[in-house]
């Protein structure tokens, strides 16, 4: 099932929620894609900016390394910067897995034990001029059973509105309750 | 709690049989390292597991039964497999088995103690057995160093990867072997080995014991008397090349030593040493061919008289723009003219030298050359110590500038504070209050004037040396982080990473398999590699420079009240 939300910047991001088992969720959140118009703005201000350099320098080696950096630039860009999708992955008393993919098809993985959550909650921050809300992992403190020793935020790329966060926030404890309630066996 | 059964998939196709591997109860999960296939006699089972628990520390049991049925499911075989639950008693009893047909498998558990009767969930985790045998999981750099990790409550995927590489005893039978157990693992199809390792090994002993003697002579000879005098010691603590060697000694004694590696990081320690020590013999002597190609070191001796000559030359015109009128300001004429003679004076010695060795420098330098067969580092390091032997005068002059201007700040300081009424306590550290005699006042006045219109002469002079002689550290110092960057590379550790990633990891991921409803949730753990820059990180080797510890607040202050600066010292090297 897949539902329509914003973004904090108000570009449109879709929520897909799978549940693989009854201990087992996914939650995955694509990104918007690259726009068309925004490549060629890029494209055509690099390319101008260029030929201007090659009219006052009548050397040709300006175009050709403007067209090589334009290509290095691209590819970098889709394979380290533009993410085109992130999931999260709640297998109860397994952990919590997040994978970013980006628009190269890389994708990067992070798996987090149960034992070393604490808790799934949303949180405030500013960013920029705004206040933005974030969902984040607390990772538990070895040390310390009422301490946190790190957040880890979610969607950093997408970063959904409140209603979407809500969403991913229920499910996510509806899977993290169950390990509070199951007998542990010693 | 779910019950998680963590299944080699090496282990999918095997014949039915019971499953054999460790129970971690704390956690819920059952790690399976084998199949035991019938016919078996279930005495000789157990003692052989006995056995394996008594030489690898690892609580290997019978955990369960798989049935692999290639025919439609028989009923006998099933009330067959839970009567072996009573056999080998194990709580919970699991039971395992794969239809011809469909892709899920069923995977029930017996209970027979239990409190709640209801049936529990279980996830089945494929893992791939060999590469998790040979991966080291990495904790997070940050808790690194926590020496009090009790062995019991290590993370879960700690312990998975633990069990399987412990029981490396388990996998050496295979199916070819006359044994009264016949298992599967991923080794079941015949051990692996690799002929060149083996002769590698064999050959690696006599080797070292070869290496350790020759090495045990050098280390004597280096710690001989004779070489301690005062000179000879001053000069090995300053040349750099001398460090350099000094270090690849250690390596070398650390490679070839007898006893094996502990644990993985000193293997991989001494693994980098190696690819690192092969690869810079292997870049000076291609260095060292290409000098001699062509006789390019003899053109190199016949440019280096001249470069000489032209260093002092443009000082010399350096020195005359000082003693006319430098950037147009106005120069004490005395005091200049007694400084530029003395410095001019000075050049000339250096290059009356630089001309008597000329007839030997293309000898020597042909000479030093060779050791470039010792490594491309000490290569760069003889460089960077002829670059400090050529501008030696320039050094001679940033301490005499540096000394005359400390001085006369120190004096134009005590003099200021004499025109205070002030003095300066060497008893209590601080400054107090004094009264002197009209005379003292008098001649301390007079001083205080001379040594102020004095100060814009002597400022300049150290300002042009100190420019030039920080322009030389610069230089030594690129040539300095060029060497220890390939001091302290670790070339092996980027290899493994790059071509076998599996080995070095950091963390798993999870992914998840066709499912189907009311068949137990199917999981594929693959192993996440460290990223490059961790690994870097993880497996540096240490080196013997330090980086200037003084920030640039205290260089600045330094440099204005003249104290002399040793931006690049070596560890060990006792400070000024």
């Amino acid at each position: 099932e897949e539902r329509r939300y914003r973004s904090a910047s108000g570009a449109a991001i879709a929520l897909q929620c799978r549940q693989h088992s009854a201990s087992c969720r996914e939650l995955a959140v694509r990104c918007p894609r690259l726009q068309l118009r925004s490549l060629s703005a890029v494209t055509s201000a690099v390319w101008l900016a260029a030929y201007g350099l090659y009219a006052v320098s009548e050397n040709s080696m300006v175009l050709s390394a403007a067209i090589f950096i334009m290509l290095i630039g691209l590819i970098i860009y889709l394979h380290f910067v533009k993410v085109d999708q992130e999931s999260l992955l709640v297998i109860g008393s397994l952990g919590i897995q997040v994978t970013s993919s980006y628009a190269s098809g890389k994708e990067s993985t992070t798996f987090i034990e149960m034992g070393q959550v604490k808790d799934v909650v949303i949180n405030e921050a500013i960013h920029m001029q705004k206040v933005i809300y974030y969902l984040c992992i607390l990772l538990q403190d070895p040390r310390d059973p009422q301490g946190v020793s790190e957040v880890v935020p979610l969607f950093q790329s997408s970063k959904p509105r409140l209603d979407c966060l809500i969403e991913v926030y229920k499910s996510c404890q509806e899977i993290l309750e169950r390990r509070k309630t199951a007998p542990q066996s010693s | 709690m779910v019950l998680k059964v963590f299944f080699p998939s090496c282990c999918s196709s095997a014949e039915s049989g019971i499953l054999v591997g460790r129970w971690i109860s704390n956690q819920s999960s059952a790690v399976i390292l084998a199949v035991v296939h019938f016919p078996f006699i279930p005495v000789q089972v157990k003692q052989y597991l006995n056995e394996v628990q008594r030489v690898t520390k690892v609580s290997v049991s019978v955990l369960g039964s798989w049935s692999n049925s290639k025919q439609e499911k028989e009923e006998s075989l099933s009330e067959f497999l839970e009567d072996l639950g009573t056999i080998f008693s194990h709580e919970p009893w699991i039971q395992i088995s794969k239809e011809r047909d469909s892709k899920c498998w069923s995977c029930s558990t017996l209970q027979k103690h239990s409190n709640n009767p209801k049936e529990e969930e279980v996830i089945l985790v494929y893992y791939d057995q060999r590469k998790v045998m040979l991966s080291h999981l990495h904790p997070p750099l940050g808790t690194a160093a926590s020496t009090e990790h009790r062995p019991d409550d290590a993370t879960q995927l700690a312990a998975i990867f633990d069990t399987v590489a412990k029981s490396k005893i388990l996998f050496m039978t295979d199916r070819y072997d006359d044994g009264p157990i016949k298992l599967t693992h991923w080794q079941s199809d015949g051990v692996e080995a690799s002929i060149i390792v083996e002769l590698m090994k064999q050959a690696s002993v006599p080797a070292c014991m070869l290496l350790t003697f020759l090495l045990s002579l050098i280390s004597g000879i280096c710690r001989s008397r004779v070489l301690k005098f005062w000179p000879l010691s001053f000069l090995w603590s300053k040349l750099s090349t001398c460090e350099q060697l000094g270090h690849r000694l250690q390596h070398l004694q650390l490679i070839s030593s007898r006893k094996k590696a502990q644990n993985q990081t000193q293997l991989m320690r001494k693994a980098n040493i190696f690819v690192s020590l092969l690869l810079d013999v292997a870049l000076g002597i291609l260095l060292m061919s290409w000098l001699y190609r062509k006789n390019r070191i003899g053109h190199l001796a016949d440019t280096l008289i001249p470069v000489a000559d032209h260093v002092a030359e443009e000082l010399q015109d350096l020195l005359q723009w000082l003693m006319g009128a430098p950037a147009g300001l106005k120069m004490n004429r005395a005091l200049d003219q007694v400084l530029g003679r003395f410095f001019l004076y000075h050049i000339h010695l250096w290059i009356s030298y630089i001309h008597l060795m000329s007839p030997f420098i293309e000898m020597i330098l042909w000479y030093v050359g060779l050791s470039a067969c010792l490594g491309l580092t000490v290569a760069l390091c003889i460089l960077s110590d002829i670059i400090a032997l050529l501008t030696f005068h320039i050094y001679c002059f940033y301490v005499y500038g540096a000394r005359l201007y400390c001085l006369k700040i120190y004096g134009l300081s005590s003099l200021w504070r004499l025109f205070r009424g002030k003095k300066w306590n060497v008893l209590r550290q601080r400054v107090d209050s004094c009264s002197y005699d009209l005379d003292q006042l008098f001649i301390g006045t007079l001083l205080f004037t001379i040594l102020l219109f004095l100060l814009p002469t002597t400022a300049l002079y150290y300002l042009v040396f100190t420019l030039l002689r920080l322009l030389v550290v610069i230089v030594q110092g690129l040539i300095h982080l060029l060497v220890d960057l390939m001091n302290s590379m670790p070339l092996y550790s980027l290899l493994l990473r790059l071509c076998r990633s599996y080995r070095l990891a950091a963390g798993v991921k999870f992914r998840v398999l066709e499912q189907q409803d009311g068949k137990p949730l199917r999981l594929l753990m693959q192993i996440n590699p460290l990223s490059y820059g961790s690994v870097v990180q993880t497996y540096r080797l240490p080196t013997y420079s330090c980086y200037p510890k003084d920030s640039w607040t205290s260089l600045c202050k330094k440099l204005f009240l003249g104290e002399l600066v040793y931006p690049w010292k070596h560890k060990g090297e006792k400070q000024d």
